[in-house]
């Protein structure tokens, strides 16, 4: 199955552009990493961390860098669909030709390009701060290791991960405030195996890293196919299913 | 009553889109429904549903509200799967693998707008022309938004925009992939008598321009006013034809007669002439039944001055489509308590 590249830039434009005018995809926007750049940042800088603890205090900053794309993208991506029911304009989009696949894959796409995009930017902030201000055990501490590499590949496996969960929620729930909170606890899980390694209870070898990255890769990619098989036209548009 | 199943009275031809170029006719109609079946669990929505719409027909889908009258649009516009039954839907079958392509071809205007309001009037058609793959995109925005007087209001935020505006961009934006079958739900629902006059008179104009309206409605003057043919739905098809029709065959024909003052003798006034078959005394004056008021008229005109009266009118009684309407879901009120 071919999927239409017009019909999917069309959702995801029109998304965008509707992210530009809603106050509250633009304050979650804007609040979430600002508070978790701050966090790390108090981290690094405030704490008066040698020797050993060094790695384990770098890898507790960048984890919090880490829910940056987990929690941007399942709060506006578990409104995707229960948002639109409740607004009544998911009815005009189901009676047009796109398939569910596009639908779906235009919604993902708007939070995933914005929210790749903060990430990362914010990641840069965090790493130009570093090198400017931080004192150069921290500095190497950064660069040693796995933790670029985890940040630069779990960061768009996160956020897609975390966008599955929350459409996958929007399109099961009857309220957007419900979708919002079961998507972000859902969307969680990940993070704790992350944690692990970041914390250093779980020595992460570039090895591993890849493979555990390969391996959220295909959970991703199942639950688009998941996603879409649950994507229900009649259930959406009556509140009974086929 | 069985399910009616007729075109007769359809326009003949094929449809031209709002922008007055021909759209393509798939087959000989619009729409042809064989026996369709909606249900939820035990609920029947709509059962044994048949008829068919010619292209370039106004076709008015009437029925109080729950009769199925939306669910029958959403079903046909393969947003819900029917139970049995089968359909043609612009000359495409209806099948759940042929839902993109009969999409591509109708639009639907559900009942609420369900525009983008954060959203501009162009942003809202530019997303949905995007859906449709159109080509020459602001073209065809601009032909929509011409054929539904808005164009001076494109860059307009549609949250800005009154309920019967919101309504006109929603017709626009059904406009715009210049579909084979329009179905309007309850177009002027909520509206108030001026937005209702605008939509009428958008929907004039379509009809003009010969595109298929399939519009469902529970305001009679409305499909009186506009439709070629209506059914008349209660879960089931009760009636199908030309308003005029269903007068006749649900209404016998009679002449009003007013006079001045009572007759002395209406019996051996009315009941000498064999162009009426029944006369009764109402609180205007009399009804009189008969078979071809053309006729009557003129006989019965020359037995009451015959008869000295002081005729002040003879009409023929003119039974509204709201009275076929009632008289049905009376029927079906009756029937309910048997």
């Amino acid at each position: 199955m071919s999927l239409s590249r017009r019909r999917v830039a069309a959702i995801t434009v029109k998304e965008l552009r509707d992210y530009r005018h809603n106050r509250f995809v633009i304050g979650t926007m804007a609040t979430v990493p600002v508070l978790f750049i701050v966090l790390p940042m108090i981290q690094l800088f405030a704490a008066n961390v040698t020797g050993k603890h060094v790695s384990a205090h770098v890898g507790l900053s960048l984890l919090y860098l880490l829910v940056i794309p987990v929690m941007v993208p399942s709060v506006v991506s578990a409104y995707s669909v229960v948002g639109e029911r409740e607004q009544g304009t998911l009815e005009p989009v189901l009676i047009t030709p796109i398939r569910r696949e596009e639908f779906l894959t235009g919604k993902a796409l708007a939070a995933f390009v914005p929210t790749l995009v903060i990430a990362y930017a914010v990641f840069g902030v965090f790493l130009a701060a570093a090198a400017l201000f931080a004192n150069p055990a921290i500095v190497s501490a950064i660069y040693a290791g796995t933790h670029v590499l985890v940040q630069l590949l779990f960061t768009p496996l996160l956020a897609g991960w975390a966008i599955w969960v929350g459409i996958a929620v929007s399109a099961r729930s009857t309220d957007v405030r419900v979708a919002q909170q079961l998507s972000v606890l859902a969307s969680m899980p990940p993070l704790a195996i992350l944690a692990l390694t970041s914390l250093n209870v779980i020595t992460l070898s570039t090895a591993l890293a890849i493979g555990l990255a390969a391996a959220l890769l295909a959970i991703d990619l199942l639950a688009w196919r998941v996603v879409a098989a649950m994507f229900d036209r009649e259930r959406l548009v009556t509140g009974r299913r086929a | 009553m069985s399910s009616g199943r007729s075109t007769a009275g359809a326009p003949k031809g094929r449809a031209r889109s709002a922008a007055g170029s021909l759209a393509p006719a798939y087959g000989d109609h619009a729409l042809t429904v064989e026996r369709l079946s909606k249900r939820f669990d035990d609920r029947v929505a709509f059962e044994d549903v048949s008829f068919e719409v010619g292209y370039g027909e106004v076709f008015g889908f009437l029925g109080p509200n729950g009769a199925g009258k939306t669910t029958t649009v959403r079903t046909l516009g393969t947003l819900l799967a029917p139970t049995s039954g089968s359909a043609t839907v612009a000359g495409v079958p209806l099948r759940a693998e042929n839902g993109p392509e009969i999409r591509a071809r109708i639009s639907i205007m559900p009942e609420s707008p369900g525009l983008y309001l954060r959203l501009t009037v162009m942003e809202n058609l530019q997303c949905f022309a995007g859906l449709y793959e159109l080509d020459q995109v602001r073209e065809r925005i601009e032909r929509a938004l011409l054929a539904v007087n808005l164009l001076d209001r494109a860059r307009d935020s549609c949250a800005s925009l009154s309920k019967g505006l919101r309504q006109r961009v929603a017709l626009a934006r059904a406009l715009l992939n210049d579909p084979a079958v329009l179905f309007l739900d309850e177009p002027t629902s909520g509206l108030d008598p001026v937005a209702t006059r605008e939509v009428h008179e958008l929907i004039g104009t379509l009809r003009e321009r010969g595109v298929t309206i399939f519009l469902t409605t529970h305001r009679l003057e409305e499909a009186e006013r506009l439709c070629d043919r209506v059914a008349i739905l209660s879960t089931t098809l009760r009636l199908i034809g030309r308003p005029d029709e269903l007068r006749r065959r649900l209404f016998r024909r009679s002449l009003d007669v007013r006079v001045r003052a009572s007759l002395e003798d209406p019996e051996a006034v009315f009941g000498a002439l064999p162009e009426v078959e029944g006369w009764q005394q109402t609180p205007a004056g009399y009804a009189l039944n008969v078979s071809d008021p053309d006729v009557a008229a003129p006989a019965v005109a020359r037995a009451l001055v015959a008869a000295d009266a002081d005729i002040l009118s003879i009409a023929e009684s003119r039974h509204s489509l709201e009275d076929v309407y009632l008289e049905l879901i009376d029927e079906d009120v009756e029937a309910a308590r048997r």
